[in-house]
């Protein structure tokens, strides 16, 4: 890969390149004034679209063609930029913010003309307070110079920026629950359609899009879709932003074609495992996405591959790598914690099977654990979600995915901790295991061996035994 | 013992100043409904009374033109604003995998028994507060730790949490924020 050219991380190591006079210094707003002087809207559409970028945020969507699904005779259109990255273990998006903002709000810039949007929002989640500070500061810098604001470059085109900060909820990184929070409500997600392109925030046409997707925009503008569809593999093109964390000697966040496998990443870009350790697993995108054994690391990141060993996707390419030294039911006491957490309650199969699959992990933990508990386990895991039409939106497919691939993947170990974990007094009562059964529990005699029911007598009776 | 419960309550004052409220009106023109500030304003009342009290929701809801129960509802749903006042430091210790991988519940605890205090509460001398977090976005840092002024504190351990503690008794990089 000697000829990759990185784009998205270029000005990283610029001195001072937040700063809009770098930025501007090293080509910056050239391509805005390239698309908003030469070119017609619908005409940069169908670049992105030709370009098929797909969404950086998640699901992968092409970008182009969200833009597509636009109501043609729109009076007003809004851009929702969703920077709620809380997706464990990412954070490309905040290093995009904090090193490069103007990169970012030139994105914008294009994506807003392109869709005819005047008003954009940025939504930002709180924990990014160094980056909120940083995009305000170049917010105004940028207007002042006229990259924002009225009648950009003379063409007669506005756009305002507003950004908006969150409040620590991961389900206000789905699209419709992060309109529903910009609208001042709780962040639920809503049954779609009408998709946000045709009513979102607002009730307004509405696009929303990750950051580094934007960032992405600027670039195809300036170089072609041609070039950006030299880079990665087929249907997945152009650079990607990876993360890697977890087990590995260096915690980095790399830019690298699509299409680089999970071992290159570990060990090529993170100075392989921690402590000279091999890796038992690695989590390919985001904890949602589920889980790579050591045996398929070989996987490429990109949109397609990682269906092959069963995980969902690539989602924010965030690679967190578990060395051999880490119980798997560590990572489960992990994942399924997070998303008892952060389900929003909406549907009942989710803010109830989250929580019961985490109390179930915890007492497997905790060394209560029986073995049918894993096959308990995966019944709940394959009836939550969107993709069996239980719930709203994909925090609960999100959820269920760790449990699945662990299971498929590393049952003989999590049988093994079963066995050799016996803790007494952890583990399910009687009556539990009676009701888990199905046999017929008589109420009166539980209640009876739970606490002796008071003696029908007179308090201070003489005949009273003492409690 | 003859104290009788006053006729009427006693006349309140407003928590929000007016400069607040100014602060808060100018935000209207930025958005198509009035209801959507409420993010926005919940964020500058808790910047400015460290809480959101009940009261400070109504008096937000006046200025909204919606029911207090709706500033209610959108509050209680996020994780962020706490109704009684917090330390003037609120650092949270993220437990998310890569840093519970490298010990991020360990140093949580670790923390929690220097001060003597629970995540989720603040030292009896009010300087921090201490919770837990899941994933802050800080992973290049991990295991790390979020002070609410901005500050990121990673790779920890045990010493490292310790010198951080001490460094954050010692007040915020942004000022004071207790009159």
């Amino acid at each position: 890969m000697a000829t990759f050219e990185p784009v998205l991380t270029r000005n990283w190591n610029v001195p001072d390149a937040r700063s809009l006079k770098v930025y501007e210094s090293r080509g910056g707003y050239q391509a805005a004034r390239k698309a908003l002087t030469t070119m017609d809207p619908d005409a940069v559409v169908n670049l992105v679209k030709d370009s098929e970028l797909r969404g950086r945020g998640g699901a992968g969507f092409p970008c182009g063609l969200k833009w597509t699904f636009l109501p043609k005779d729109r009076k007003e259109t809004l851009m929702c930029v969703n920077g709620d990255e809380s997706e464990p273990a990412t954070f490309n998006n905040r290093y995009l913010l904090e090193r490069d903002p103007h990169m970012f709000l030139e994105g914008i810039l294009i994506s807003c003309f392109a869709t005819r949007a005047s008003t954009s929002y940025v939504y930002l989640r709180f924990e990014y307070i160094e980056a909120t500070r940083i995009i305000e500061e170049a917010i105004a810098e940028a207007r002042a110079a006229g990259h924002l604001g009225k009648n950009i470059y003379g063409t007669g085109f506005n756009l305002d920026v507003w950004v908006h900060r969150g409040a620590g909820a991961y389900i206000c990184g789905e699209e419709t629950g992060l309109i529903e929070s910009l609208e001042g409500k709780r962040g639920w997600p809503r049954i779609k359609p009408p998709f946000p392109a045709i009513e979102g925030a607002f009730r307004k046409p509405t696009v929303v899009n990750n950051i580094e997707t934007l960032c992405c925009v600027p670039h195809i503008v300036e170089r072609g879709a041609a070039w950006f569809k030299s880079i990665g593999t087929p249907k997945s093109y152009g650079p990607k932003l990876y993360t890697v964390s977890g087990h590995v000697e260096k915690q980095v966040c790399v830019e690298l074609p699509l299409g680089v496998t999970c071992r290159e990443l570990i060990d090529d870009h993170a100075g392989g495992v921690w402590k000279g350790r091999k890796a038992k697993a690695a989590v390919p995108g985001g904890i949602s996405m589920g889980l790579l054994s050591a045996d398929e690391l070989d996987t490429p990141l990109d949109f397609e591959s990682l269906r092959k060993p069963g995980c969902l996707g690539l989602g924010t390419a965030a690679v967190t790598v578990i060395d051999d030294h880490t119980p798997i039911i560590d990572y489960l006491v992990n994942t399924s914690r997070f998303f008892a957490h952060e389900s929003c309650g909406q549907c009942t199969p989710c803010r109830e099977g989250t929580g019961w699959m985490s109390k179930t992990i915890h007492r497997i933990k905790n060394g209560g654990g029986r073995i049918e508990d894993l096959d308990v386990m995966l019944h709940l895991a394959e009836n939550l979600g969107i993709i069996p039409g239980t719930t709203i939106c994909g925090l609960a497919d999100g959820a269920a995915w760790p449990i699945k691939n662990a299971l498929a993947k590393f049952r003989p170990e999590l049988e093994e901790y079963i066995r050799t974990h016996q803790t007494p007094g952890a583990g399910p009562t009687p009556l539990q295991l009676d009701v888990a059964a199905g046999r017929r529990v008589d109420l009166f005699q539980v209640g009876n061996a739970i606490a002796a029911p008071p003696p029908a007598a007179a308090l201070h009776s003489p005949g009273r035994p003492d409690a | 013992m003859s104290a009788e419960a006053p006729a009427r309550p006693p006349q309140r004052i407003a928590l929000l100043t007016e400069p607040l409220r100014e602060q808060i009106r100018a935000l209207f023109p930025r958005y198509p409904s009035k209801r959507a500030v409420t993010l926005p304003a919940l964020h500058l009342v808790h910047e400015h009374l460290r809480c959101v009290p009940l009261q400070a929701m109504s008096e937000i809801a006046e200025l909204l033109e919606i029911a207090p129960a709706e500033v209610h509802d959108t509050m209680s749903f996020y994780g962020f604003f706490p109704q009684a006042p917090i330390g003037d430091v609120r650092v949270w210790v993220c437990r998310s995998l890569s840093c519970m991988l490298r010990g991020g519940d360990e140093l949580l605890g670790h923390a929690c028994r220097k001060l003597g205090i629970h995540p989720g509460e603040t030292t009896p001398d009010g300087k921090l507060t201490v919770e837990f977090a899941e994933c802050l976005g800080i992973c290049d840092h991990a295991p790390a730790a979020l002070a609410d002024d901005g500050r990121v504190y990673g790779p920890l351990d045990e010493a490292g949490v310790e010198a951080m503690l001490d460094e954050l008794k010692r007040g915020r990089k942004d000022g004071p924020t207790r009159a």
